[in-house]
């Protein structure tokens, strides 16, 4: 069986994700699918974390307890918490995102960001 | 108590902001508690800043007395949350704090007309304490997690008139590149912790290797770190933010792209300082980004008839001095004979030149939100003869656009001087484009106060008085700050500013954390 390939099919996954995420940022019309572009980066990068910390065969980051063939081949906890944590605040960001994206649809009538436009210079 | 400091600095905005809310029907009660809050912020990071000037860089460690964890093998690696204090970061401490102060005063009666002020209060708080622990953390991901919080914080700021439309225009324009920004840092600071297993930051410091998925992370780091500050291929949204924003928000909030300044530096400086060779083409890309941002900034200006957009665009262009001082030390930071002779007064007039165009911008942009107040309008063409009628208003004003132009006796004078010496013995021609950008902000802001003071005085502003006394008082703090800081730069050189460009030039101070060489 082909390991290498699929050792790193999590990281080709997370390229392919940023590429759309950056496609979708750049050139899409819509504020929404703007949001949704930032999200699926966040996304991204925390596959990038979670994929960082997984060990072959893991075990579960329980130290205590733990049985005698887990020492060595524990999965990191940390990557975990750290994804938690950004999950957490990209749901903050997305909130807050949406909420501009609602007012700015009340006060333009539009949601196309060529169009949102009063700023400029 | 004082061993206690850091983690105080950050926590205090926040217990601000937790509790401001509760004053929901006391408008003027909440304006106090904001007041009170950033003042004693500001008392205590004077102490933070006498503490680490005095003794040296303060590690702290959340829940531990000790930074490190030594394993049965005699390893011993950092673990848990860790502030790390040197003067560079103190010195960013006493802006964020003093600034904030300063904002929450002049808020006081700027937006008393507006509703939602203890939302507008917490948030003003909970920017401060995002800025405090950006510049305070010795942690990489915690530096990812404050730099979401003040992201957030500013933008909803940004977006607090929601009865406008462009304000949630600028908010949603801010928060996109604040997101997209930080996530690509969190990228970074990933694959950092890939290949180092740690998120300390003097660890990972001490380590690197520089091979190449290293420059992939300095790469992001750097265009992240640049977006957010405002530099030029990234500048779009400074205006848009600066002219939205409640101009008593305008003052942390130039903090906090200061904040993004700082982080700059401090990858640049402490992560990847044992790089030799490299750190040379990287400091040529930060001196030429500088003068490309102080360039195209003050050309775009030139043309504005938005009042505050004029100065967000100066903005911009004031964050190019900084990025050539500091990129000029970096240039020659191996090269000791340099480094003694220009490289560390080059970066003493970028670092100086922080904390003198976050006074005398803040200055300039209240003063154009004073206008916004009486006259209701930011179009020049529509304002005209109001020196008489705002006596103090045009005095502050006078004193910005004097030091920000860097005529001699104020403030600007004092580090562009510096950062035009230095960076003549680099390259003449950076001089020559700094010296002609700052002859550019002379002629904007003679043709801003031309257009809105003098002219004779117009009818529909009859009836129009000074602004209200807290305005007043933040105004004059600031002018008379813009006046000492030109007076006796010496003092502030000194006490502030060489030992925080030292604090950047000796990274291996940084990098032995608790004792661990």
């Amino acid at each position: 069986m082909n390991g290498s390939l699929f050792v790193n099919f999590p990281f080709i996954v997370v390229a392919l994700l940023l590429a759309l995420g950056f496609y979708t940022i750049g050139f899409k019309r819509n504020l929404i699918k703007v949001v949704i572009g930032v999200e699926i980066l966040e996304g991204a990068v925390n596959m990038f974390i979670v994929a960082l910390g997984y060990v072959k065969g893991g075990y579960t980051p329980i130290y205590t307890q733990a049985p005698q063939e887990a020492v060595g081949k524990m999965v990191l906890p940390t990557p975990q918490a750290l994804t938690l944590t950004s999950i957490v605040i990209g749901v903050a960001v997305t909130a807050l995102m949406l909420a501009f994206a609602v007012n700015i649809y009340r006060h333009y009538g539009t949601l196309d960001v060529t169009r949102v436009r009063r700023l400029r210079g | 108590m004082i061993e206690h400091l850091p983690a105080l600095m950050v926590a205090l905005p926040l217990f601000g902001a937790f509790i401001a809310p509760l004053f929901k029907k006391h408008h003027e009660g909440v304006s106090i508690w904001a007041i009170f809050v950033t003042g004693i912020s500001v008392v205590l990071s004077l102490l933070l800043t006498k503490e680490v000037v005095t003794n040296g860089i303060i590690m702290y460690v959340f829940g531990a007395d000790k930074p490190t964890l030594v394993l049965p093998s005699g390893y011993a690696v950092p673990i848990r949350i860790m502030f790390e204090v040197d003067a560079m970061g103190a010195f960013m401490a006493i802006s964020a704090t003093l600034m904030s102060f300063i904002g929450a005063i002049y808020s006081y009666s700027h937006v008393k007309k507006d509703t939602g002020l203890e939302k507008y209060y917490a948030l003003l708080m909970l920017l401060e304490a995002g800025i405090l622990g950006m510049v305070l953390t010795g942690d990489l991901f915690n530096l990812f997690v404050f730099l979401e919080i003040a992201g957030i914080a500013g933008s909803a700021l940004v977006g607090f008139r929601n009865y406008r439309g462009e304000a949630s225009e600028a908010g949603i324009k801010y928060l996109i590149v604040s997101a997209v920004a930080s996530l690509m840092v969190l990228f970074a600071v990933s694959i950092l912790y890939g290949q180092y297993g740690n998120l300390n930051l003097a660890y990972i410091a001490k380590n690197v290797s520089f091979n190449m998925v290293d420059m992939i992370a300095l790469g992001l780091l750097f265009t992240s770190f640049a977006m957010k500050c405002g530099a030029v291929p990234m500048h779009y949204w400074v205006p848009d933010a600066y002219t939205e924003v409640p101009a008593g928000i305008n003052p942390p909030l130039l903090v906090a792209t200061y904040a993004s300044l700082y982080a700059l530096f401090r990858v640049s400086f402490t992560l990847f300082a044992n790089v030799v060779i490299d750190l040379a083409r990287v400091g040529w890309i930060m001196s030429i980004l500088g003068v490309l941002t102080m360039f195209i900034g003050v050309t775009m200006a030139l043309i504005q008839k938005d009042v505050k957009r004029l100065m967000s665009h100066h903005a911009i262009s004031q964050t190019g001095y900084m990025l050539l001082g500091v990129g000029v030390g970096l240039t020659v930071l191996h090269d000791p004979s340099k480094l003694a002779e220009f490289g560390r007064d080059a970066m003493a007039g970028g670092v100086f030149h922080i904390i003198n165009n976050i006074i005398y911008k803040s200055l300039l942009l209240m003063t154009a939100g004073a206008l916004f107040y009486v006259t209701g309008t930011r179009n020049l063409n529509e304002m005209g003869g109001l020196a008489r009628k705002m006596p103090i208003t045009t005095i502050s004003f006078m004193v910005g656009a004097a030091a920000i132009s860097g005529l001699p006796p104020f403030n600007g004078f004092a580090s562009k001087f510096l950062i035009y010496e230095t960076s003549y013995r680099l390259n003449p021609l950076l001089t020559v484009f700094a010296m002609v950008t700052s002859v550019l902000t002379l002629a904007s802001f003679v043709k801003v106060f031309a257009s809105a003071f003098l002219g004779p005085p117009l009818e529909k502003f009859e009836n129009k008085r000074e602004v209200p006394k807290p305005m007043i008082v933040a105004m004059l703090i600031l002018a008379a700050l813009c006046i000492l800081f030109g007076l006796f730069p010496n003092v502030v050189l000194d006490k502030l500013v060489y030992p925080a460009v030292d604090a950047l030039i000796n990274f291996a101070q940084y990098h032995s954390w608790g004792g661990l060489a």
